[in-house]
């Protein structure tokens, strides 16, 4: 009777101790070092891709007109505001021009003295002249000496030389006068063509260098976005290819537009590659400028060609290749990649074909001898 | 003939086995501050392993980019990717900060990489879900403890990211995750203040007259473009071809572009003897310090066990067993402690291990050989309970 008992304790104790045992082994075995490696496998599919760029920039002028006097000054009045529409020929504002309007009514007066010396003149040859004839005909009937005659036609002479110097004198208080107006009108601050201020740099008061501008104009209809693309991803780059603008006070909202341009002078600093980009269509309101945009260039599709994902592209010891599993075991693949889309697909020119099982996800990095453990989805993706 | 051990077990099996499982957590704390120890070391291998660089090129005279800060003209590549002997060179930033996410902010390794495809140095070596970067900005690819998920929007200084991949065991050598951008945006938020630091920079320009001339209009301009660009990286990765020595390649990088070079075993001292020396050292001494005190406390449990049967002892003398079969069954009884406080302590290290925010490697060698330690303990322990059993007088069976 003394047997029962005991082994009831027996059992009870074995039904502690060996699922006890039972967790340790599969925890030894199942974490750590010694688990097998979870892995995801993908399979090769024969596919077209559609590549793109990928690029960043800001919304730009085309053109933009500086205006500003040709003198150093002082800004009189500037009649317009950043934003304002303003036409060709339009005057924005003016320079002070200090003595110039003194200086025109003193060219102006030069002018009136200059023409009354010429009437002068006018009125001496005259009478010059007809001294000179009255004495031509008192010499022919010998009444006057000849040394009188010679005076008065000398006179005649310097009367027809003092009237072409009053005449070149007019001339002259003339195109002092035009130059002086012409710089008049040369400090008006005059809008060359239809646009819209972008930037006004000075207030009336100010004191301005030669060639500073005080107003900045834009054509708003030729705003273009300067945008870089770096240069290890800019193959195929060139104008007139589909691009999506992204502006970043509109994100979501997809812009068409083109590519304009690609520059001939690549960033050497930044190892950039520079494009410009037109809008199909100018949104409205239109985008301000400097205005950061992410574009996004659409290249032709590309004929089908086994495509892998970016994900399960290694290098190891310097060979680039992929994980591929034949009947469990890991063997890597040198591969050739080709073109690659945004969206992570690569094409592979040389190494696996449709049907390969590639690995895509591991816990883990891979050696070929890893044990590995295929599953849907990776426990640390959930 | 019959284990008097194994008797007296199943006699008082629950206390035996309650002992075992307690004696066991114990256990369980020491072999998972061996872990703590363990993946200290390994979150700093794993930040060398992960760059897949076999030199890195820094600044002169530091000991960058992970234990000292290092910068170098984001050009310098070029003439080091020209240099014999060099199959590749990769730029790449690190900048340990705050990254800013839905639901509050995450400390993080941004690391900036160099948009040449997958397999490029300082690219993360594979992935558990999403893709690798693929556009030239704004999209990043986090370990999973950042706690990010596919699609979800980060911000790093202005600027929003969408993470496109999730990667594991991608830490920095102090345990942080790291996020991995392209380089052009790391290399901007290095240096990118926010808009009220920016505007205060320019009013400090504008403030300043030698800068802000009133004859040369165009300066302030220039000055202020200057001062918001970046032309630095923190370190060069570089993978040498085969067939070349890579003491060779180093040299006549540190010779001919007067830069500091490491490879990964003067990488991995850097990191281990010089930047986590203090704190894995601080980990260390718990460690021996719990040892010590676990092994206090088996052999105290021993000797409470064995002094709690000393009555039965003492009869089991006066019926005349020898003293071997005492002895015997005391240490077989620690023994048999020993195994099922390891065993418990094994797998509650495992259970919990995961749980820690940092990660804790659990070695099979640590585990072997804190068997063998718990082994020892248990016979050094109960040759103490022993002799106390031995001497006790078989009288006090009937005494008392």
């Amino acid at each position: 009777m003394k047997t029962p008992p005991l082994q009831r304790r027996t059992l009870a104790l074995i039904a502690v101790l060996l699922p006890m045992l039972a967790l340790f082994v599969y925890v030894a075995l199942r974490s750590g070092p010694l688990a097998p490696i979870a892995v995801v496998v993908a399979s090769v599919e024969d596919r077209a891709i559609a590549p793109a760029l990928f690029g960043i920039g800001t919304v730009d002028a085309r053109y933009t007109y500086k205006i500003g006097p040709t003198f150093a000054g002082r800004v009189r009045r500037l009649d317009v505001h950043v934003g304002d529409h303003v036409k060709a020929g339009q005057v924005l504002g003016e320079m002070d021009p200090v003595d110039l309007d003194d200086r025109i009514r003193g060219q102006e007066a030069a002018l009136l003295s200059a023409q009354a010396q010429l009437r002068e003149a006018h009125a001496r040859q005259a009478y010059a002249r007809s001294q000179a004839k009255r004495y031509e005909e008192l010499g022919v009937g010998r009444y006057v000496s000849q040394e009188m005659v010679a005076g008065k036609r000398q006179e005649l002479q310097v009367a027809d030389a003092g009237l072409s110097t009053a005449t070149q004198q007019i001339v002259r208080a003339r195109a002092e006068g035009q130059a002086l107006t012409s710089q008049r009108s040369n400090l008006l601050l005059v809008a060359g063509v239809d646009g819209i201020v972008a930037m006004r740099n000075a207030d009336p008061g100010t004191t301005v260098v030669a060639g500073q501008s005080v107003v900045e104009l834009i054509d708003p209809d030729t705003l273009w976005i300067n945008t870089r693309f770096d240069q290890v991803s800019a193959h195929g780059l060139k104008p007139g290819l589909p691009v999506r603008i992204v502006l970043r006070s509109q994100a979501g909202t997809d812009l068409p537009g083109r590519v304009l341009l690609v520059e001939p002078m690549a960033d050497a600093v930044t190892e950039e590659m520079l494009a410009k980009i037109a809008f199909d269509r100018l949104p409205a309101p239109m985008p301000s400028i400097g205005e950061l945009a992410e574009v996004t260039v659409s290249l032709p599709e590309i004929a089908a060609h086994p495509v892998i994902p970016n994900a399960s592209v290694q290098r190891i010891d310097g060979l680039l290749g992929v994980w591929t599993v034949r009947d469990g075991d890991l063997e890597l693949v040198p591969v050739k990649l080709g073109a690659t889309d945004l969206d992570g697909n690569i094409q592979v020119l040389e190494g696996v074909k449709r049907g390969d099982q590639v690995v895509t996800y591991s816990e883990r990095a891979l050696t070929a001898k890893s044990r590995i453990h295929v599953v849907d989805q990776l426990k640390q993706a959930r | 003939m019959i284990s008097l051990a194994g008797r007296d077990i199943l006699h008082a099996w629950g206390k035996f086995v309650f002992t075992g499982i307690g004696l066991g957590l114990l256990i369980g704390v020491t072999l998972t501050m061996a872990g703590v120890y363990r993946g200290m070391v390994d979150d700093a291998k794993v930040l060398l392993d992960n760059s897949r660089a076999q030199l890195w090129v820094v600044q002169k005279d530091t000991l960058g980019p992970y234990a000292e800060p290092s910068s170098i003209y984001d050009d310098a590549w070029r003439g080091i990717r020209g240099m014999n002997g060099v199959a590749r060179a990769a730029n790449v930033t690190y900048l340990t900060m705050q990254v800013v996410h839905a639901s509050g902010d995450v400390r993080a390794m941004v690391t900036g990489i160099t948009m040449d495809g997958p397999g490029t140095p300082g690219w993360p070596p594979y992935l558990v879900a999403g893709r690798q970067v693929t556009r030239g900005h704004y999209e990043a690819v986090a370990d999973v403890t950042t706690g990010f998920k596919l699609g979800d929007s980060i911000r790093i200084r202005r600027n929003q990211y969408t993470v496109v991949g999730l990667t594991r065991r991608m830490v920095s050598s102090s345990g942080d995750p790291m996020v991995f951008i392209p380089l052009k945006d790391a290399q901007a938020a290095q240096f990118l203040k926010d808009n009220d630091a920016m505007r205060e920079q320019r009013r400090r320009t504008a403030a300043n007259p030698a800068f802000n001339r009133p004859g040369a209009p165009d300066l302030l301009d220039a000055m202020t473009a200057s001062q918001s660009t970046n032309p630095y990286v923190n370190t060069v990765l570089v993978q040498v071809k085969p067939g070349y020595q890579l003491q060779d390649v180093a040299e006549s990088i540190r010779r001919w572009k007067r830069l500091q070079v490491y490879d990964r075993t003067q990488m991995e001292a850097i990191l281990i003897g010089k930047l986590i020396a203090t704190s894995a050292r601080q980990i260390g001494m718990f460690l021996v310090i719990l040892a010590i005190v676990s092994a206090a406390i088996v052999a105290f449990i021993i000797y409470t066990l064995t002094l709690g049967k000393i009555r039965e002892i003492a009869v089991l003398k006066l019926i005349g067993t020898k003293n071997r079969t005492i002895a015997g069954m005391i240490l077989q009884q620690a023994l048999a402690l020993g195994v099922i406080g390891f065993v418990v302590g094994k797998i509650t290290a495992t259970l919990w291990a995961p749980i820690f925010p940092k990660y804790v490697l659990l070695v099979p060698r640590d585990s072997a050989s804190g068997f063998v330690a718990v082994m020892v303990i248990c016979v050094l322990a109960s040759l103490i309970a022993i002799r106390a059993a031995l001497k006790v007088d078989p009288a006090e069976a009937v005494g008392g």
